[in-house]
């Protein structure tokens, strides 16, 4: 099964403006041998066919004739030679591959660490030169090399890969392709002697190649690819969603729904928790809004307080909002009006300065705006637990 | 003294009062200069339900002397069968109150915390997406091996060889059995 991964993409082939980076499709699998680099020696073929100018970079075929054949009519930039402890060790020539600037290249095995003294570490740091140089890459990696996914695979089967690529190479791919193969259909190429020579399969499927490894390695490839595309199609679910509530209307509370306040300061955190334990306590679903004046600007720690505010309402399940307005009171009732809002929580408010002394508080506010939303002022613990230090304190050893 | 005079004082009292009302803070004068400049960052990473008091204590310690910020950090693991980005409500369920316990803890003794959550397929790699996203300077943690710690001899290696920041690892030591768990947690939470 080749299963396209990315929606609404054009095809890396023939994408290329030329001067612009060039585009990145990506054949991902659950182990050696599943089809990858055949899959993109059959495209860089459908390409050549249609009138670019394709090269390949670097191909590793394995010893695997079909592969090997299939490589045959495309013009392969010669490997350069790199002499490391006595040992010769081939590489890509990345400079070479630069200068011959092909419209499409093909450079297998993404995850391949270098050897020293070339260029880059890692070969997905050569191919960000070659897509830099506007030049389109089509390239291949088992999802066991995922950095994030590297450990559960371990788990999964006892081996653990050293060659990792940063999830972010896979994130910033433009096209994503699943190369998939059931695992005994695998397990039956392997046999054939279509994934290693004779005098290796013994080995293989003794240890990587067992039919419960294969079978929970294709999960993760799978989720893997999935994910990235939720993760391509999220902008425009966003989006609808948004269209959504503008034309339901005011939805209106079925059961309780809380609302706490927060502001980019690392003390917002505590009421976030203490929120969510309420809403975990009634069952209810959590919103946390943030209303910042128009054209605020926040210097770097605020902006890492967002970003861990962000976090937090992600793995707590909540929903963070944020809305531009002077008035605060007036922002937040409008929103918990359309939210459906019943409780709303907040923290002790920062001590007024000049005229906002004389404001009324924005809990006073909020109540007068929003009658029946209960308004709760969260304590500041910290403060209280001073009092509480003493020998004996339970959950303390 | 006339009365035009009496005025014109009066006025300007009360002019130099809203001037002073504006410009002080309500409680009086603060120091700007003793407030604390900024600041170096101790991460305090944990995936159970408890820490060790020894990495607390240890870390409460050098923020003080440092004057730094504690950072506990709750490191999540997203199983395979869910999505990498879903919620995880039941280990928030044991995370949460332990923040708050570190936090009240750390409050109580003066020292300034912000907490953080991360969330990855396993503990090391919630932690490598938490390195990737900030800053720290060090990072301390217990070599007890312990399941509840979630670190294990494997991912302080990985540590050290990885995470560009001081790593103090604590020795393996008898009071290692001295934890702070979810229990401490002061108040209604």
């Amino acid at each position: 099964m080749d299963t396209e991964a990315a929606t609404g993409s054009q095809p890396a082939a023939g994408a290329s403006g030329g001067s612009s980076r060039g585009r990145l499709k990506l054949f991902i699998g659950m182990a050696a041998g599943v089809g990858k680099t055949y899959q993109m020696l059959l495209e860089g073929h459908a390409e050549q066919e249609g009138g670019r100018d394709v090269v390949i970079g670097f191909l590793e075929t394995h010893g695997r004739a079909e592969t090997a054949r299939l490589a045959e009519g495309l013009p392969i930039i010669p490997r350069r030679r790199v002499s490391y402890r006595e040992t010769v060790i081939e590489e890509m020539d990345l400079p070479g591959v630069l200068q011959r600037s092909p419209e499409l290249c093909l450079i297998d095995e993404l995850a391949h660490t270098n050897a020293p003294g070339v260029e880059h570490v890692k070969r997905y740091e050569d191919v960000e030169d070659v897509l830099a140089a506007g030049i389109d890459v089509l390239s291949t990696v088992n999802v066991q090399h995922l950095e994030s996914l590297n450990d559960q695979v371990t788990e999964l089967s006892g081996i653990r890969v050293r060659e990792t690529i940063p999830d972010a190479v896979v994130a910033r791919a433009d096209e994503v392709v699943l190369v998939d193969l059931t695992p005994e259909a695998l397990l039956d190429r392997l046999r054939a002697g279509k994934v290693y020579p004779r005098e290796r399969i013994d080995a293989a499927l003794n240890n990587f190649f067992r039919i419960e490894n294969l079978a929970a390695l294709r999960e993760v490839a799978l989720r893997q690819v999935a994910e990235e595309v939720g993760a391509k199609r999220r902008p425009a679910e966003v989006i609808s969603s948004r269209e959504e509530s503008l034309t339901e209307g005011t939805p209106q509370a079925i059961g309780e729904r809380l609302l706490a306040l927060v502001e980019p300061y690392p003390g917002t955190q505590r009421l976030v928790r203490r929120a969510w334990r309420s809403a975990q306590r009634l069952n209810a679903d959590l919103d946390l809004l943030w209303v910042r004046k128009p054209g605020q600007r926040l210097d770097e720690d605020n902006e890492r307080s967002l970003s861990a505010l962000r976090q937090l309402a992600a793995i707590l399940g909540a929903k963070m909002y944020e809305e531009e307005a002077d008035d605060v009171a007036a922002a937040v009732a409008d929103f918990a009006t359309r939210q459906g809002t019943t409780y709303i929580l907040l923290g002790r408010s920062r001590p007024a300065r000049g005229v906002a002394r004389f404001r009324t508080p924005l809990p006073q506010r909020l109540m007068a705006r929003l009658p029946g939303v209960d308004v709760r002022i969260v304590a500041d613990r910290a403060v209280r637990a001073n009092g509480e230090a003493r020998i004996s304190v339970p959950g303390i050893t | 003294m006339s009365a035009p005079a009496i005025i014109a004082i009066a006025i300007a009292g009360v002019l130099i009062g809203v001037a002073a009302g504006y410009w002080l803070p309500p409680h009086g004068r603060r120091n700007r200069k003793a407030a604390p400049t900024a600041v170096r960052r101790i991460l305090l990473p944990f995936t159970g339900q408890a820490i060790s008091r020894r990495s607390f204590e240890a870390a409460v310690r050098l923020a003080k002397a440092e004057n730094a910020v504690i950072m506990p950090a709750f490191l999540a693991s997203v199983p395979m069968n869910l999505p990498l980005d879903t919620a995880l409500p039941a280990q928030c369920g044991r995370g949460m109150p332990l923040l708050e316990a570190i936090e009240q803890r750390a409050t109580v003794q003066g020292v300034p915390v912000d907490s953080r959550v991360s969330r990855g397929r396993s503990s090391r790699d919630a932690l490598r997406k938490l390195i990737e996203q900030e800053h720290f300077d060090r990072i301390i943690v217990s070599a007890d091996e312990d399941p509840h710690s979630g670190l294990s001899y494997e991912d302080l290696r990985w540590m050290l060889e990885r995470v560009p920041a001081e790593i103090m690892i604590l020795r393996p030591a008898p009071e290692d059995t001295r934890r702070i768990s979810l229990e401490a947690v002061g108040g209604h939470f």
